[in-house]
C-alpha cells in the first residue's frame, strides 16, 4: 500500500468527515446564542438598574434628573466614543486626560478669558481640537514609528499633556469669559443643553466612522488580527495613526466641552475621565482585546457608569464607597464578557 | 507567467532556499514537494511578496518584478491561500472577502455594503458555493472558510486584467476528504482563468491535482516532473533522498518490551468520555490506541497527562497507586505529553531551544539556585546532536524550525526530565514523510532504552506500524486488543472492525 493513500482506504476518514461539520455547526450555533445573550447583557444591566433605582428613590426618573444624568454623560461619552475605536484595535489609550487638558487650556487661553488679551472666539475652539488631534496623531506615529506599546506612547503622551497645559496655565485656573462658548454648557435647546446634543452629534459621528467607512471597518480587521489584516492589503499604519488622530478630536471636543461646562481650564480638569472613559468603553462590552464591541455599545456603558453614579448620589453612597463600586464594576464586567475559558493564558 | 530565477534566502544563518528556479505556466496547476525544512513555505512567502528574497528575481512574463508587500502581489495578479487561515473571524464573509479591497465600493470614505456583499455572492458563486455572506466568519465552519478564501484569492480577477496566480499553501492540512475533494474540483474547474501552485506534503494529493511538480529538498529544487510521469513512492524517494524501503515503520527495530508494568489503569475511567479502561504499558513498550473522534482516546490521553482528572477506577505509575491533578503532578512522575499542538501546545516558541528543553526540568540546569546557561546549553547541545535536530546552535527561538525539528526539541525535553512514560499525540502530524521516518526512529529507540509509550496517531497504518500492542476503542470503552509483534502485525480490517 502506497504510504501516502491511507485517508481514501478507511470508512472511519469519512465517518469523521460527516460527523465534523455536522458537530462544528451545533458548536458554532452554541457560540452564536452565546455571543447573542452577550452582546445584549449590557441593555439588560442598564434598565435592570434604572429599575432598582427607580425603585429606591422615585426622584430618580425626574426629567430634572434624566436631564442631569444626560449632562453629566456628555463629555465621557465624547470622550469614550475616542477610547472606543483605541480598544477596537486591541490597544489602549491612556492619553485622553492630558489631551483634555490641551484641549480645555487652549480653547480658554485663546477666547476671551481673565488672563490675556485673547478673544478669538470659535477659532479657539476649532484650534483645541486641532491641538488634541495632534497629540492622538503623535500618538499614533510613536507608537508605529518607534515600535512603542500604545500603553506606553500613550502614558507618555498623557503626561505631556498635563505638563504643557500646567506651564501654559502658569499653575493657576484660568476662567472662560466668552458667553458663546459659555453658551455650549448653559445654553439650553429642548430642555437638554447644547454639550449633550455636541456628545449626540459625536456619538452620531462615532458610529458613521466605525459602521459606514473603510476606516471602521479596518480598525475592526486590525483588532481581529493586525497580521492577516496587513496580508490582505491593510496599511496597519495608516490605520493606527488615523484612529488615534480620531480619538484626539474626539478627546479636544470633551476637552472643549469639560471647560465649557466648568467655565474654567485648570490643571485638573481632566481627574478621573480616563477611568470613566475606559470604565464605559469595557463596561459596554467592547472586548479589551480588539475586534469586537463598538460605539453602540459603548453609549450604553457610559450611561451605564453615569446612572450608577448618579443612582449612588441619590442614594446617599459615601463617594469613597462609590469610587469603589466603579472599580469593582470595571472587573466585573471584564469578567463577564470575555470568553475567558478560550484565553488560556491572561498577560 | 510567473517566474522565480536563481533565488537565494537565508535566516539567521541557515540557508532556506539556495539558487531555486521555478515557472508557472497559463492555467496550470505545479504541485511543489518537499520536506518540512525543504524551502516550500519561504519559496511561496517570497512569491507573493511577503519576503523579499536575497538574490535572485521574480519575473511576470519574462520582465522582472519586485513585490514589496501582498498587496503588490496582488495588483501583479499573484494571490495566496494561506495554510494558517488568514481571514478575520470577528468580520463578516463579504468583508474578508473584498478586505483590503474596498475601494471600488467606496465613495468618499463611505462603503456600500449592499455592493460589497452582492459582489461577495457573485465570488463565491463562480466557485460553486452557497455560504451566507453576511454571516461572521467566525461562525462559518473551518472547510467554509478555506472556500471563503478560494473566493477571495480570485478576487483579484477583478483588479487585474494579468492571467491570476493563486499559490494554495498546505490548504488541504486541515480539510477531511470529502472537502479536499470538493477543493480540489474547484481547482480543475478554476484552471480555465487562473494559474495554481499546490503545496502539500500528502504526495498523491499533490499528484492527483497537479500538472506539474516541482520537488524541493535542502533549499534546493531537485527534480521537475509531469504529474502522469511519477508515482507517489517515486516522488517520496527523491524528496527524502532515501527511498521508501519496506521498513518504512522500523520494524526490525522493534524490540521487545521489558517485564516491569510502568503504567498500569484498572477500570480507569472519566465520567462523559471513556470507562472500565484497562491498560498496562511495560517497559519499552509501544501501545497504540486506534478509535474514531469521540471514542474516548485523546480523553483518556488527557486524564494520563494529568489533564482531566479521573472519576472511576485506579491508576497506577511505577506500581504505586496514584490520582492524577495536575500535569504538573503527572510530569513529576515521569509522564510526558508530547501534544497535537506543537506550535500552541508542545513548546514555547519564541524561547530557545535550550530554554526547551530544560523547560521541564530546570533542575538539570541549575547550580546554586540559579540557572546555569552553560549546563543548559550543554544539556541541549547534547540532545542536538543525539537527535540530529537540525539548528545553527540551541539559542535559535524554536519558532524557527521545521515541525520535525520542533518535535524533536520536544521529544529531547522529556528525556531531559527523566520521563518514562510518553504520550505521543499524534506525534506526525503536519510533518512530510521524511521527517515521520525520523520521528519513527526515535520512537524505536526511545522504546530499546525502555520508555513505555501511549502512541495515538492519524493513520492506523501507523498505529498497527509503531506498536507492540494494539487497542481499539469505541464509544468510550475498549473494544480489542491487539498484538502487534513484529513480524506478526494485526490487519487492519481487524483493527477497525472493533473501531466502528
Amino acid at each position: 500500500m502506497s504510504i501516502q493513500s491511507e485517508q481514501a482506504e478507511f470508512p472511519h476518514r469519512s465517518r469523521e468527515a460527516a460527523d465534523a461539520p455536522r458537530a462544528e455547526q451545533a458548536a458554532a450555533w452554541k457560540k452564536t446564542s452565546m455571543r447573542r445573550l452577550r452582546a445584549y447583557a449590557p441593555v439588560v444591566v442598564l434598565f435592570a438598574l434604572c429599575v432598582l433605582i427607580a425603585f429606591a428613590n422615585p426622584n430618580f426618573i425626574e426629567t430634572r434628573n434624566l436631564i442631569r444624568i444626560a449632562n453629566a454623560a456628555a463629555v465621557p461619552l465624547t470622550l469614550a466614543m475616542g477610547t472606543t475605536f483605541i480598544i477596537l484595535m486591541g490597544s489602549i489609550d491612556l492619553s485622553a486626560e492630558g489631551a483634555v487638558a490641551i484641549a480645555a487650556t487652549t480653547v480658554v487661553l485663546l477666547a476671551a478669558n481673565d488672563s490675556n488679551a485673547n478673544g478669538f472666539g470659535w477659532w479657539a475652539v476649532l484650534a483645541a481640537v486641532c491641538a488634541s488631534g495632534v497629540m492622538g496623531f503623535l500618538s499614533g506615529n510613536i507608537q508605529t514609528g518607534l515600535r512603542i506599546p500604545s500603553f506606553m506612547a500613550t502614558l507618555g503622551m498623557w503626561f505631556i499633556g498635563l505638563g504643557v497645559s500646567t506651564y501654559l496655565l502658569g499653575g493657576s485656573a484660568i476662567r472662560l469669559m466668552d458667553p458663546a462658548l459659555r453658551g455650549l454648557a448653559l445654553t439650553r435647546f429642548l430642555e437638554l443643553p447644547l454639550s449633550v446634543w455636541i456628545a449626540l452629534a459625536a456619538l452620531a459621528l462615532a458610529i458613521f466612522i466605525q459602521y459606514f467607512t473603510r476606516l471602521g471597518l479596518h480598525i475592526m480587521a486590525i483588532g481581529g488580527g493586525e497580521d492577516l489584516a496587513e496580508l490582505s492589503g491593510v496599511n496597519p499604519r495608516l490605520v493606527r495613526v488615523a484612529a488615534f488622530t480620531i480619538a484626539g478630536f474626539f478627546y479636544g471636543v470633551a476637552g472643549v466641552l469639560a471647560a465649557a461646562q466648568l467655565g474654567q481650564s485648570n490643571s485638573v480638569i481632566g481627574d478621573g475621565r480616563l477611568f470613566a472613559a475606559v470604565t464605559a468603553v469595557v463596561v459596554g462590552g467592547t472586548a479589551l482585546t480588539g475586534g469586537e464591541g463598538g460605539v453602540v455599545n459603548t453609549l450604553v456603558g457610559v450611561l451605564i457608569v453615569t446612572v450608577l453614579g448618579n443612582g449612588m448620589v441619590l442614594l446617599g453612597v459615601s463617594p469613597y464607597v462609590q469610587q469603589t463600586v466603579q472599580g469593582l464594576m470595571i472587573i466585573a464586567a471584564v469578567a463577564l464578557s470575555l470568553d475567558r475559558l478560550r484565553l488560556k493564558i491572561v498577560k | 507567467m510567473l517566474a522565480a530565477r536563481s533565488i537565494s534566502k537565508s535566516f539567521s544563518g541557515v540557508q532556506a532556499l539556495h539558487n531555486v528556479s521555478v515557472a508557472i505556466g497559463a492555467n496550470e496547476v505545479v504541485g511543489l514537494i518537499g520536506e518540512n525544512g525543504a524551502g516550500k513555505s519561504t519559496l511561496m512567502r517570497i512569491l507573493s511578496g511577503t519576503q523579499a528574497p536575497d538574490s535572485g528575481v521574480l519575473t511576470l512574463d519574462g520582465a522582472p518584478l519586485r513585490l514589496r508587500s501582498a498587496r503588490d502581489a496582488a495588483r501583479h495578479g499573484v494571490g495566496m491561500v494561506f495554510q494558517e487561515q488568514s481571514l478575520l473571524l470577528n468580520l463578516s464573509v463579504a468583508q474578508n472577502i473584498y478586505l483590503g479591497q474596498e475601494a471600488e465600493f467606496t465613495r468618499l470614505g463611505v462603503v456600500n455594503w449592499r455592493a460589497m456583499r452582492k459582489a461577495a455572492l457573485r465570488q463565491l458563486g463562480k466557485i460553486g458555493v452557497d455560504i451566507d455572506v453576511a454571516a461572521r466568519t467566525a461562525d462559518l465552519t473551518f472547510a467554509a472558510r478555506q472556500m471563503v478564501e478560494l473566493a477571495k484569492a480570485l478576487t483579484l480577477e477583478d483588479s487585474t486584467d494579468r492571467p491570476l496566480t493563486i499559490l494554495l499553501d498546505e490548504p488541504t492540512s486541515v480539510l477531511a476528504r470529502a472537502d479536499i475533494d470538493i477543493l480540489f474540483a474547484r481547482v480543475r474547474s478554476l484552471k480555465a482563468r487562473a494559474s495554481f501552485v499546490f503545496v502539500s506534503h500528502r504526495l498523491d494529493e499533490v499528484l492527483e491535482v497537479s500538472d506539474r511538480v516541482y520537488v524541493m529538498k535542502d533549499g534546493q529544487v531537485v527534480g521537475e516532473y509531469g504529474a502522469e510521469k511519477v508515482t507517489a513512492p517515486q516522488l517520496h524517494q527523491i524528496m527524502v533522498g532515501r527511498g521508501l524501503h519496506s521498513g518504512y515503520y522500523k520494524e526490525a527495530q522493534q524490540a521487545s518490551p521489558r517485564a516491569p508494568v510502568l503504567l498500569q489503569a484498572k477500570a480507569l475511567g472519566v465520567s462523559g468520555a471513556f470507562r472500565n479502561v484497562d491498560l498496562a504499558i511495560r517497559e519499552g513498550e509501544v501501545v497504540g490506541i486506534a478509535g474514531v473522534v469521540g471514542s474516548g482516546r485523546e480523553e483518556l490521553t488527557r486524564a494520563l497527562g494529568g489533564f482531566l482528572p479521573q472519576t472511576s477506577g485506579s491508576l497506577k505509575i511505577n506500581g504505586d497507586i496514584v490520582r492524577l491533578t495536575s500535569p504538573e503532578q503527572a510530569v513529576k512522575l515521569g509522564i510526558g505529553m508530547v501534544p497535537r499542538e506543537r506550535r500552541t501546545e508542545g513548546l514555547v516558541m519564541f524561547l530557545s531551544i535550550a530554554s526547551n528543553i530544560t523547560l521541564a526540568n530546570l533542575d538539570a540546569a541549575m547550580a546554586h539556585g540559579m540557572i546555569d546557561h552553560r549546563r543548559e546549553r550543554a544539556i541541549a547541545e547534547q540532545w542536538l546532536a543525539r537527535l540530529r535536530i537540525k539548528a545553527p546552535n540551541v539559542d535559535v527561538a524554536c519558532r524557527k524550525l521545521s515541525g520535525g525539528n520542533q518535535q524533536k526539541v520536544v521529544l529531547a525535553r522529556w528525556m531531559t526530565a527523566g520521563s518514562r512514560i510518553l504520550i505521543l499525540d499524534h506525534p506526525t502530524r503536519g510533518l512530510d514523510v521524511g521527517a515521520k521516518e525520523e520521528v519513527y526512529e526515535l520512537v524505536r529507540e526511545l522504546s530499546a532504552q525502555g520508555v513505555a509509550i501511549l502512541l495515538l496517531s492519524d493513520t492506523l497504518e501507523e498505529t498497527i506500524g509503531l506498536s507492540h500492542r494494539v487497542l481499539a476503542m469505541r464509544d468510550g470503552e475498549i473494544t480489542a486488543n491487539f498484538d502487534a509483534a513484529a513480524g506478526q502485525k494485526p490487519a487492519q480490517v481487524d483493527v477497525l472492525r472493533a473501531m466502528v
